[in-house]
């Protein structure tokens, strides 16, 4: 994957992240490489694959202890691992933006969410107060909130779980981001909001031409919404193959995955059980 | 056992006996415990205190009782390590023997507070409704009182001595340990894993006692340990004012009030056990502070 | 096996359940199906007897239950939460947990019980005093249906068992659950948001929103998508779609 960074927004080769632990180093990321350009990549796996470490690794949001190794690791040509705490900060919350799980604990609980969209604004954009209250209300359209005036003087623990999710996207997109990674956006949803909130990042990615890293444990789901999937399984990637192409997905731990699903089409007495197989882990150092 | 295998037995994944697993994870909590070197310095000067307090009489240079007045208030010398007081007493004697006093008038409060607390806020956060209400009413009116002016008012009662002033501080020291484990059970009743208990068929009392106040002693051995140093300084404090221990026991406030008219000339008389004082106030927070970092997982 | 008749259930001022009416056969395992909110998981913990509030008739094995209940009903009737990370105590062995129902209803021979329901759930002898915090996430809920299995119970009522858990591990627990069911010929009440998992398990399933049953029908009536309810035709139709 070798000079392929024109047109590539994030380049990871040979990413490496350990844990400190009592004796020694935990590994959670040994040597996995992709690229992502304006697409949407999902990045597929069971907890401990290292699907989230990843995604924290590029924003350099690791706890201090982490060590964090890799050949390349450059989000649009700027090398993560290098930067300054400075270029850091116009990255994160500024050219990427993070979405994560639970909207009750990523939202400011004594802040209105008129005011955090505003304040996620005015960070990165030039202006007063009444041009980011402006932009904040168009941004609450954009994620397509019904009465966008009313949840804009609204505090987090009044809008339900689906409508805190919508918010935090609305803040995210404020500085208009070029890649958006969505860390188990759903997982706390229910389905029928679930779906509404992924077709909207579909929509709002393909509308301005953003990156989106979608990462998720739930493997239709995320065949559904993306373009591309990479599968992760303790800390290293088993496959990358096209969406669309996933039911003929060659590798065993992804046939796996999607096997042991119960099915509602399918009646089945037992559920055939993934057996963890060494060899599909290379060796590593 | 030669000591990595002992060691490997405590830190082992798979502990094979009750007691290994118990004993494993107190090694753990030591080992964090280890990493703070001022929280183990501060235990190791407790234990220090508690040690020459515990065998005073081994230690002891002179009978602390002792009255050679043609001695009085010398500086420290050969004969008398930290000099005399006023009446001729041997300073490091009348040290050693005061600690038991404070230091045993401490132990006595904290036996006497911290399972009061515990079960009057486990008990009143559990069963929440009246039985909440006035167990927590008559801790607000006891938490009302300024400390030192309920134990005066307490002592002044009854009689002067180590007994009422033990139990006057215990009397002003456990609403704040009731108010603690309150709210520590209202967050613990309400979770799984005390849900799983009661689908035992357990009664409330086996909940509490079994169940939730296992999870209420790290914070509150934390705040013990904390108070500690407050309680020796209300201890003192009574002692200084007359109303603690009563002449000739010796006690560390106690020392520090009959001889403080002697802070100019022989400054040393009350100054040492003012460190003394200092010392196991600090210590003990130092103590605390380790402990709080290694105990109470909210930190972690 | 249960009967439940007019149920209600308030919390303050909100009724959260409705009216609930339904039986479960002995033997049967019976689902309870609702988006968060419906109220599907105060059912279950109304009948466990972890909520008061409530009235209307409920009856486990022709028993009334009442406000309170007596050991005798904890004997009868267990529950596996969702979260095996919450409803195992931190600070307790996997030996003292199992160790805790034996010794609340007196039951003799602890040593060989634990034993038993360590293998019976599949766990490795080394588990059995190790902490939670030391287990993986399956590892936990296996420890949870130990418990809640070692007293040997006919009921067991389970909280979305596997919604926290990983797909591959759900799979082993799924089966898990249904080999024990077998074996101990339990009566279960599931509740679930996952309509697949919910017609895998059940024979029979109520949908609920709002706090009330929208509609009973059975697990072969929700594969043929013969639903009748506006509410169910969604959740079925969502949840072909999401299995692609």
């Amino acid at each position: 994957m070798s000079g392929m960074n024109n047109g590539k927004l994030v380049e990871i080769r040979d990413l490496r992240v350990d844990f400190p632990n009592p004796s020694g180093f935990t590994q959670a990321v040994r040597g996995i490489s992709f690229s992502l350009g304006r697409e949407k990549l999902g990045i597929v796996g069971e907890s401990g694959s290292g699907k989230s470490v990843t995604g924290r690794a590029l924003m350099r949001l690791l706890p201090q202890a982490a060590r964090v190794r890799a050949e390349a690791l450059r989000f649009d040509g700027v090398d993560v691992l290098a930067a300054s705490e400075q270029q850091m900060r116009s990255l994160r919350g500024g050219r990427i933006g993070l979405i994560m799980q639970d909207p009750k604990y990523s939202l400011n609980p004594v802040m209105s969410v008129g005011r955090q969209i505003a304040e996620a604004w005015l960070a990165h954009n030039k202006g007063g107060r009444r041009e980011a209250r402006d932009a904040a209300l168009s941004l609450l359209e954009q994620v397509k909130i019904r009465d966008p005036r009313r949840v804009l003087d609204s505090y987090p623990h009044e809008v339900s779980g689906g409508m805190g999710q919508r918010i935090m996207i609305a803040m995210m997109l404020a500085p208009n981001p070029d890649l958006l990674i969505a860390d188990e956006p759903t997982s706390a949803l229910d389905a029928s909001v679930q779906a509404e909130i992924l077709k909207l990042i579909e929509d709002l990615v393909s509308e301005r031409g953003m990156g989106l890293m979608l990462i998720s444990h739930d493997l239709p789901l995320v065949a559904r919404f993306c373009d591309r999937v990479v599968v992760m399984y303790a800390g290293q990637v088993m496959e990358e193959l096209p969406a669309r192409d996933l039911h003929r997905a060659s590798h065993a731990y992804t046939r796996g995955l999607l096997d042991c699903m119960p099915s509602l089409s399918r009646k089945r007495a037992r559920l055939p059980t993934l057996n963890r197989d060494a060899a599909w882990l290379e060796p590593h150092a | 056992m030669s000591a990595t295998t002992r060691r490997e037995w405590l830190l082992s994944d798979t502990p094979s006996s009750r007691s290994q697993a118990r004993w494993g994870r107190r090694y753990q909590l030591w080992l964090a415990f280890r990493r703070n070197w001022l929280a183990v310095a501060g235990l190791a000067v407790v234990v220090l205190m508690l040690l020459l307090a515990i065998f005073a009489p081994l230690l002891a240079t002179h009978d602390p009782g002792a009255q050679q007045l043609a001695n009085r208030l010398q500086p420290p010398s050969a004969e008398h390590w930290l000099g005399t007081d006023e009446l001729g007493r041997d300073s490091w004697s009348r040290l050693l023997y005061g600690g038991r006093v404070t230091l045993g008038m401490v132990v006595a409060v904290v036996a006497l507070v911290a399972p009061l607390g515990l079960i009057i806020g486990c008990v009143a956060g559990y069963a929440g409704g009246m039985v909440d209400k006035v167990l927590m009413r008559v801790t607000d009116v006891f938490l009302a009182f300024p400390r030192l002016i309920l134990a005066l008012a307490f002592v002044a009662a009854m009689r002067p001595g180590v007994e009422s002033a033990v139990i006057a501080i215990a009397l002003t020291a456990w609403p704040p340990y009731a108010r603690l484990a309150r709210a520590e059970t209202l967050t613990i009743r309400n979770t799984d894993y005390i849900a799983a208990v009661r689908m035992t068929g357990a009664s409330p009392w086996r909940v509490i006692w079994k169940h939730v106040t296992p999870m209420c002693m790290p914070s509150l051995t934390v705040r013990v340990t904390l108070d500690m140093s407050s309680i020796i300084l209300t201890a003192a404090g009574l002692g200084f004012l007359g109303l603690g221990a009563q002449p000739p026991i010796p006690e560390w406030g106690t020392m520090i009030a009959t001889a403080r008219r002697f802070i100019l000339e022989q400054w040393w008389v009350p100054v040492i056990p003012g460190i003394a004082i200092f010392t196991a106030s600090l210590a003990f927070n130092l103590l605390g502070d380790g402990l709080r970092d290694v105990l109470d997982p909210k930190q972690r | 096996m249960i009967e439940v008749e007019h149920l209600n259930v308030h919390f303050g001022s909100n009724h959260v359940v409705r009216d609930v009416s339904f039986r479960v056969a002995a033997g049967e395992t019976f689902g309870l199906v609702g988006e968060s909110g419906s109220g599907k998981s105060t059912v279950l913990r109304t009948i466990a007897g972890l909520n008061a509030g409530w009235d209307g008739r409920m009856a486990v094995a022709g028993q009334a239950l009442g406000p309170r209940r007596d050991r005798a009903f904890f004997q009868r009737v267990q529950m596996v939460f969702q979260d095996p990370y919450g409803s195992l105590h931190p600070r307790q062995t996997v030996d003292r947990i199992l160790a805790e129902p034996l010794e609340v209803h007196g039951i003799p021979d602890a040593e060989s019980r634990i034993t038993r329901a360590l293998e019976e759930v599949a766990l490795p002898r080394t588990a059995r005093f190790r902490y939670p915090h030391q287990l993986s996430g399956g590892q936990r809920q296996r420890v949870a249906i130990a418990r809640a299995l070692i007293a040997d119970p006919s009921v067991l009522l389970l909280d979305e068992p596997t919604s926290a858990l990983d797909v591959s591990v759900q799979a082993e627990v799924l089966n898990l659950l249904s080999d024990l069911r077998e074996a101990r010929q339990l009566t279960c009440i599931l509740v679930s948001h996952n309509l697949a998992v919910v017609a895998h398990l059940c024979e029979r399933l109520a949908v609920m929103q709002g706090g009330r049953i929208v509609e009973i029908l059975s697990e072969a009536e929700l594969r043929a998508g013969q639903a009748r309810h506006s509410h169910t035709q969604d959740l079925i139709a969502l949840s072909h779609e999401l299995e692609g």
